[in-house]
């Protein structure tokens, strides 16, 4: 670790107790991990060259450090380094991938024809809905599909919404609120099985569950670098070459990434996410044994003591650090700001500012009422198990003394 | 801080991933039914709407004004003109303030990219008369990765990317917060920096003062008009653009041989053939810049490969230096 890595982290270790609440929103950003952070630096120092720039060592330096990023990326999703692009982030590589793949199929049709119709989740996240509520404006047909109660898709009604037209399915590989992870290999030979492209939007999933592009017949898959301890500004795209997907650029200039998103390439970021990609590679199987633990411990210390504590989405098939609950009667506002030692949310960031109950919870078969008591907590790879006990207590007693303040029962009378 | 490095709002500033992205949205977003850009503007640009058309440029590499005036006043839709302030690859500048007056007048938007001329040269937003301007951070030294698209008036975008909402609606995805520290960090360094692009002005000076005296045929593009302190496309005619970098990086110096994002590809500048310069010079010219870490001894360095490379290449004898 160099020292202003240790410096940076010693820093942060001084002040956590007092001046920081407990972190435990890792749904939303994680803390950089500090190897990738050393792995991160010289490029921003030494190494600053433009990684275009063939004709001088500065550049082929940088360039030669975004190839080994990629392959590491690459490596983790079972794909081949020329399938991988980087751009700003899973944002734009939604975008892109959705977008891209509309348009092109629009713009080189096939004796005149080509498929109109996309299929996603009502339940996706907002960057994937957004996409598709555009290429509506633009002509295409979506289907928002509901999904089960469970917050997983029915296969069956997958399967039924499927057309002779259909071009694209986008299902996410684990949900940034309710956690769920949806089944991507069967929905991966269902597309394939019809000549249709899946897209997975991967920015929960990836680095923190076993992905595997060829297995699961993923065409398109969106990742994201500081959702899985990377830095911020960076993600990638997957574009299956075999059989090649095409997608219309949604940045032209100077050709970068095989022209199909330009721009500069931070060689810092791009770094970034490859060594984090590494890391996970290394770490994923034990750190999900290890945060499933936590969560199970978290889960079970909560529904000891609330009563009518209830989970939202599967309660298997989820990631290993996601927890969503109902705080039966409690407004989730009001049990944030009764928590201020832990750093918690309603859901999506993007979307947390908003008054509106989720539409994540409302898909599942909430009502407004219950939906608007709707907490999501997120444990990440710095989470301890005395940080989850301290979250314990604390939402423990902050929902009794709520429930006790608005007359409902809160801490269950005969804890075990 | 961002904002003031151009004098503007700090809420007309829009957080991108780069000057690519900033170019985009600004060429993309305002739904103007016409795109007019300068025929040397880089290829983000161009490319953004590669059926934009295109205003020619003189043989310094400024634009043609009363072109652009013909151009707006003979076709009434509503137009956006998009000129960047300095080229990257000759550092000629536009006479922005002109040209926006100009838009101005026939009620056009006028877009300016300025990723090559921040905190290179002073740059306020009301003397540049855009609508909107585009800034990079890694070309003034913060990093890579995040640029900014500035709206100077309360144009309302179309945006490009499409999500959670942030940045008021008009650019999704989870902000790169270090990097727009950083990006902060530098805009605020940048005014300190701009006394030093004085001293380097000097320096690259000295050096195309030095080229003239080892060869009087050599051509320095753009010379006569005004250009950022710290570029010089400079040909070296017979000898391929190719060969001079490869010479010149064995010497241990780094130049190249035009855009860092085209430089991986072969094909003439379309910088300079939009300024009417012969398809032999083309070939035949370096993209030369300093940075703040630039000293004489280091232009001396240069001076001295160049001019072997190009006794070298002209088999002459040593001749005696002017200067």
């Amino acid at each position: 670790m160099t020292a202003t890595a240790a410096a940076l982290l010693s820093v942060r270790e001084s002040a956590r107790p007092n001046a920081m609440p407990i972190y435990l929103d890792n749904q939303s950003s994680t803390r950089l991990d500090p190897r990738v952070l050393d792995a991160m630096l010289p490029y921003f120092t030494e190494q600053f060259g433009n990684p275009h720039s063939a004709s001088h060592p500065y550049g082929r330096i940088a360039a030669e450090a975004i190839e080994q990023a990629r392959g590491e990326v690459a490596a983790l999703i079972g794909a081949d380094p020329r399938e991988v692009i980087f751009a700003s982030g899973a944002t734009e590589a939604n975008n892109l991938a959705i977008k891209g793949a509309a348009r092109f199929t629009r713009e080189h049709p096939r004796g005149g024809q080509f498929r109109d119709h996309i299929v996603t989740l009502s339940t996706e996240h907002k960057c994937v809905l957004e996409s598709c509520r555009r290429l509506e404006q633009e002509g295409f047909q979506v289907t928002y599909l509901p999904v089960e109660a469970s917050g997983l898709v029915s296969l069956d009604a997958l399967a039924a919404a499927l057309t002779e037209q259909t071009l694209l399915v986008s299902v996410m590989a684990a949900h940034n609120e309710i956690g769920v992870m949806q089944p991507l290999a069967e929905i991966g030979e269902l597309c394939r099985s019809k000549g249709v492209l899946f897209h997975t939007d991967a920015a929960q999933g990836f680095g923190k569950i076993a992905l595997d592009v060829e297995a699961m017949h993923i065409d398109l898959m969106s990742i994201s670098g500081h959702k899985v301890y990377g830095p911020k500004g960076i993600g990638a795209l997957y574009i299956r070459r075999r059989p090649r997907v095409r997608l219309l650029p949604l940045i032209d200039g100077g050709g970068q990434e095989r022209d199909l998103r330009s721009g500069t390439l931070p060689t810092p970021l791009c770094v970034g996410i490859g060594r984090a990609a590494a890391i996970a590679a290394a770490e994923m199987t034990a750190e999900a044994q290890r945060q499933r633990q936590l969560r199970d411990r978290l889960q079970t210390g909560l529904t000891r003591r609330v009563t009518g504590l209830r989970l939202n989405g599967h309660a298997e098939s989820r990631l290993p650090g996601s927890l969503n609950f109902c705080f039966p009667g409690i407004p989730a506002m009001q049990l944030i700001e009764a928590c201020p030692g832990i750093a918690i949310s309603t859901g999506s960031a993007c979307t947390s500012a908003s008054v509106e109950p989720s539409y994540v919870l409302r898909a599942l078969g909430l009502s407004d009422a219950d939906a608007n008591t709707g907490i999501r907590i997120g444990l990440g790879r710095f989470t301890t198990p005395e940080e989850v006990d301290f979250a314990v207590d604390a939402l423990a007693a902050a929902a009794s003394r709520l429930a006790a303040e608005s007359g409902m029962a809160g801490e269950s009378s005969n804890p075990i | 801080m961002v904002g003031a490095l151009i004098e503007a709002p700090p809420e007309g500033v829009i957080f991108v991933s780069g000057g690519t992205e900033a170019n985009h949205l600004a060429l993309l977003g305002t739904g103007r039914d016409r795109i007019l850009v300068s025929a040397v503007e880089h290829d983000s640009v161009l490319r953004a709407v590669p059926e934009a058309e295109r205003i020619p440029v003189d043989r310094d590499g400024i634009v043609e004004l009363d072109v652009l005036d013909r151009l707006l006043a003979t076709d009434p839709r509503p137009a956006l003109v998009s000129a960047m302030l300095a080229n990257n690859e000759t550092g000629v500048m536009q006479p922005v303030a002109e040209i926006g007056r100009i838009a101005r007048m026939r009620d056009a938007l006028f877009h300016c990219d300025a990723a090559q001329a921040a905190g290179r040269i002073a740059l306020d937003a009301a003397a540049i008369g855009a609508d909107l301007v585009t800034l990079s951070a890694h070309k003034l030294g913060g990093p890579p990765g995040i640029g900014a698209l500035v709206v100077t008036s309360g144009l309302e975008l179309t945006p490009l990317l499409r999500g959670g909402g942030q940045e008021s609606g008009r650019r999704a995805g989870t902000e790169n917060l270090p990097g727009i520290a950083g990006f902060a960090g530098a805009a605020g360094a940048a005014a300190a920096q701009i006394a030093v692009y004085d001293r380097i002005r000097e320096l690259r000076d000295s050096l195309e003062a030095g080229i003239a005296a080892i060869a009087p045929d050599a051509v320095v593009l753009g010379a006569a008009v005004s250009r950022l302190p710290n570029t010089a496309a400079v040909a070296m005619p017979g000898v391929s653009a190719e060969t001079q970098v490869i010479a010149l990086d064995l010497d241990g110096v780094m130049v190249s041989a035009g855009a860092a994002c085209s430089s991986g590809k072969v094909g003439p500048s379309h910088v300079l053939q939009a300024m009417g310069v012969g398809p032999d010079l083309v070939a035949s010219t370096i993209r030369v810049s300093l940075g703040w870490t630039s000293s004489k001894a280091d232009i001396a360095h240069f001076l001295e490969a160049w001019a072997a490379l190009y006794r070298r290449c002209r088999g002459r004898a040593p001749r005696a230096r002017a200067a």
